[in-house]
């Protein structure tokens, strides 16, 4: 998944969370960048159409952003599936964000083709957990704060 | 979560080449599937075909043990391959292509599927300044050595395509 992706996947959790606008220090914060590397990107966002900022309020993404911001969560949330399901790693939350930004989607598709995925992803993905909410977990629950 | 994609840890990378292990098992699983699902006259008369599959097979099973040798010299614990074996066989025992179009296609998928697996994790690492208990450049020539592989692929793929167009 590239870096926009990774973005725009993070913008639609918080917009989701805050049932709002994503302020910028929120989402730096999420993604673990400077506020100013978070801005340069929207910036490079809203100018690809897939994102809107209004200053003191925050960005929100358009439809076309909403619908890459989707498929991202569907990748991640593969990612996630195919850790936790077929690999049995315990520590699935943490290394999915870890391993989400060498994924692409392509390869993900593959993935999903050995795992139990419902018809209604992403939108069953709980972004306070970080993971599905109707996700079996062959093994003890890990927390979900790192 | 992070932004940016290089690989920092031994950790890490043996979880990148088991995911690449497990989609070579899958290239392997549907290449041998398909290839059995062909009756004896259709392997009579399209060896092209019979011959894909088989040589699709025989490449995946040395892609996982090359990515097996650069996971045995990582400093982490064995990961047990038996389970995923069992579950990659499951899903695929029953499937059968719809037609030779279809097996060419899904033969395509997988092999730029795999392209871009490689590519992605040779860049990651290259991106990278971490070191790993295995050398770097050994393990960059390996993953060159599979992207090369899968390149070839897609382009035999890509050309029985067009000749049958």
């Amino acid at each position: 998944m590239n870096t926009a992706d990774q973005y725009l996947k993070a913008i639609y959790l918080i917009q989701q969370m805050e049932d709002g606008p994503a302020a910028t220090g929120k989402l730096a914060d999420m993604l673990d960048v400077s506020p100013a590397s978070a801005n340069e990107m929207i910036g490079k966002l809203e100018s690809r159409g897939f994102a809107e900022h209004e200053k003191y309020k925050g960005v929100q993404l358009t439809d076309e952003g909403i619908v890459r911001a989707r498929d991202a969560i569907q990748t991640y949330c593969i990612i996630e599936r195919f850790l936790a399901n077929v690999l049995a790693v315990k520590e699935f939350r943490k290394e999915a964000r870890e391993l989400e930004a060498v994924i692409d989607g392509t390869v993900a598709e593959r993935l999903d083709t050995i795992i139990e995925r419902r018809p209604e992803c992403p939108d069953c993905f709980d972004p306070e957990d970080d993971a599905c909410a109707c996700l079996e977990l062959p093994f003890g629950e890990e927390p979900a704060a790192d | 979560m992070s932004v940016g994609h290089s690989v920092s840890s031994d950790h890490q990378l043996a979880r990148l080449l088991q995911i690449g292990i497990v989609l070579e098992e899958v290239v392997e699983a549907r290449a041998y599937h398909h290839y059995q699902s062909l009756s004896e006259e259709e392997r009579e008369l399209d060896t092209e075909l019979e011959e894909l599959l088989e040589h699709a097979a025989e490449e995946s099973a040395e892609h996982r043990e090359m990515l097996e040798g650069l996971i045995d010299g990582l400093d982490v614990e064995s990961i047990p391959f038996e389970d995923v074996e069992t579950l990659v066989e499951a899903r695929y025992g029953q499937t059968k292509p719809e037609d030779f179009d279809g097996v060419l296609y899904d033969q395509l998928c997988n092999e730029e599927t795999a392209y871009k697996f490689y590519d992605d994790l040779i860049d990651a690492i290259e991106a990278s300044d971490a070191d790993f208990s295995v050398d770097r450049s050994h393990v960059l020539s390996v993953l060159r050595e599979l992207r090369a592989a899968e390149r070839d692929g897609v382009e035999t793929v890509t050309k029985i395509m067009e000749e049958r167009a």
